[in-house]
């Protein structure tokens, strides 16, 4: 049995358990703001680049409290060793000069930021109004990898093959692209 | 049997404290045994000699060395990236001996998800490297990052494909439960060894060490940090301890790959079944073994004796050692592959090896 579901077992279902839980989320959904507001500020391409990736990691860090153990190492996975370091290795490659750089701004960055408070502001407000006092049943228990695979591969084992059909299609059009004879 | 109950405050602790001794211990024996006496035995001379008996304290004259050196920060630099890098890849190692177990009790985490989480985590070294290439405002440094970026990716692909055999056959992502399948397993019948993977996977083992070997940037995959071309590649403007934070990362993952490769191929902290029979009171308790057998459930579940909390160690230290010895051995022998050779080796030699390994393994997963 997993450490989380151990937790979950002893802890999650108190009091004190949903504090600590709480307390968790607090924290990292705070790293995960403030370094997002840094990402879209700062004046330097791969100091931005860093500030992602802290943001994804917090995000991992949110699946891990939510007991989504698999979710959380897909996320390390897919977008830390993968994403993340392609995007670095890229903007390294291209422009990666240290210290300020001036041109890193735009004249409609006052209606980006409204769009994003608007979007926070409708999106939250819609959460809260439908699941605001919603309770998870107490015996509710993270699902298990096993839960997941299993569940991937006879409920939903078409959509699954689709997609990866999908991805497969995506993969060739990106060779034929890159391809220059 | 042995059993105690601890306080959670008294257990982090001792975690704490054992996650340094399993980081440094094993780094720190494999430096002095094979980077310093085996090389110098392989090249026909005596190696360090003065520090302590046979110069087994030279390591520590060594650490000594590098902890008074100036720390230098390049004038142009991004400093606090520059300062940081070190401390990333040093994460990456000890998130990586996370999830290694040396017995059935004695494993920091128990994740569901161990193997992958191993995976996934041993990629943000690469975050580090890159960094460190980056901030260090020097073209070798760069050059060193970007060549080191594009092996890791490169390499990382035939590592978890190499690793998804054994994990069709063990039927489980958990690192105890692929020990467990590799004690409780059979050979057509015979269960007097167990079924260790290295015979079943043999194929993926020889990929894995490979992969790892280009993971670890050792020769013949060390294009990084190539001496004669890139200086140090990108560690060419670190001094003094962050230059000892960046060999320590070196060795010790080097170490902790070793440990991996031990529980997924070798059969883990466990001791073959026949040797457990012979010593009473060791032979576990096995449930759900037939249906592991034919594949209808997961892995079998066994418990062990508490008793293997204490052996597991050491006999994951002798297979670490082992499978080390293979890493220096080649590390010493081989010449350095052209950059563009390492690229093809991986996407067409050890990539198409590692897919039709995994076609064969489920073809006879589902057969037998």
């Amino acid at each position: 049995m997993s450490v989380l579901a151990v937790i979950a077992q002893e802890s999650a279902l108190s009091d004190q358990g949903a504090w600590i839980a709480n307390i968790f989320f607090y924290a990292i959904a705070a790293v995960a703001i403030m370094a997002a507001l840094k990402m879209v500020t700062t004046q330097n391409v791969v100091h931005a680049a860093l500030y992602l990736l802290v943001v994804l990691t917090a995000v991992a860090a949110t699946y891990i409290v939510l007991g989504a153990e698999f979710a959380a190492v897909t996320q390390a996975l897919v977008y830390l060793g993968a994403v993340m370091v392609l995007l670095l290795f890229g903007v390294m490659l291209t422009r990666a000069k240290i210290g300020i750089e001036t041109d890193l701004d735009h004249e409609q960055k006052w209606m980006g930021a409204l769009v994003a408070v608007v979007t926070g502001a409708v999106m939250g407000y819609s959460l809260w109004e439908a699941f605001g006092d919603v309770k998870l049943p107490a015996d509710q228990m993270p699902q298990t990898t096993q839960q997941v695979s299993d569940s991937i591969f006879s409920t939903y084992i078409v959509p699954f093959e689709a997609l990866s059909v999908l991805l497969l299609a995506a993969l060739i059009g990106a060779v034929v692209v890159a391809r220059r004879d | 049997m042995i059993a105690a109950e601890f306080p959670y405050w008294a257990t982090s602790i001792f975690k704490l404290g054992m996650a340094l001794a399993v980081v440094l211990a094993p780094a720190g024996l494999t430096v002095y045994l094979y980077l310093f006496k085996m090389v110098s035995f392989m090249q026909s001379r005596l190696g360090p000699m003065e520090a302590g008996p046979y110069g087994s304290m030279q390591l520590l004259a060594e650490v000594g060395k590098w902890a008074q050196k100036e720390d230098i920060v390049p004038e142009r630099s991004d400093e606090f990236v520059y300062k940081a890098a070190p401390y990333v890849v040093l994460l990456s190692t000890f998130l990586l001996a996370l999830v290694v177990p040396f017995g059935p009790g004695a494993q920091f985490v128990d994740f569901d998800t161990g193997i992958f989480f191993a995976l996934a985590v041993s990629s943000v070294s690469v975050v580090g490297i890159l960094m460190a290439g980056w901030a260090s405002a020097s073209k070798y440094s760069l050059m060193g990052g970007l060549r080191a970026a594009g092996q890791l990716i490169a390499y990382e692909l035939p590592l978890v494909l190499a690793v998804v055999g054994v994990v069709i056959q063990a039927g489980s992502l958990n690192m105890q439960d692929i020990v467990t399948a590799q004690t409780t397993g059979e050979i057509f019948g015979w269960g007097a060894i167990g079924n260790p993977f290295i015979i079943t996977q043999f194929v993926g083992f020889i990929i894995f060490l490979i992969a790892v070997q280009a993971e670890l940037t050792q020769t013949p995959f060390d294009m990084p940090i190539a001496e004669s071309e890139l200086v140090s590649g990108y560690m060419t403007e670190y001094s003094g301890f962050r230059f000892l934070l960046f060999f320590i990362g070196e060795f010790a993952t080097a170490n902790i790959f070793a440990f991996l490769a031990s529980v997924l191929f070798l059969g883990g902290w466990s001791v073959p079944p026949f040797v457990m029979d012979a010593i009473p009171g060791l032979a576990p308790e096995v449930t759900g073994l037939a249906g592991a057998l034919n594949g209808t459930t997961g892995a079998a579940t066994a418990s062990f004796s508490s008793w293997f909390n204490l052996l597991g160690p050491i006999v994951m230290a002798t297979k670490m050692l082992a499978l080390t010895f293979i890493v220096y051995w080649v590390r010493f022998t081989f010449p350095r592959f052209r950059e563009d050779q390492l690229q093809r080796f991986a996407w067409k030699v050890l990539i198409p090896l590692a897919l039709i390994n995994i076609t064969v393994t489920g073809v006879l997963k589902v057969v037998f």
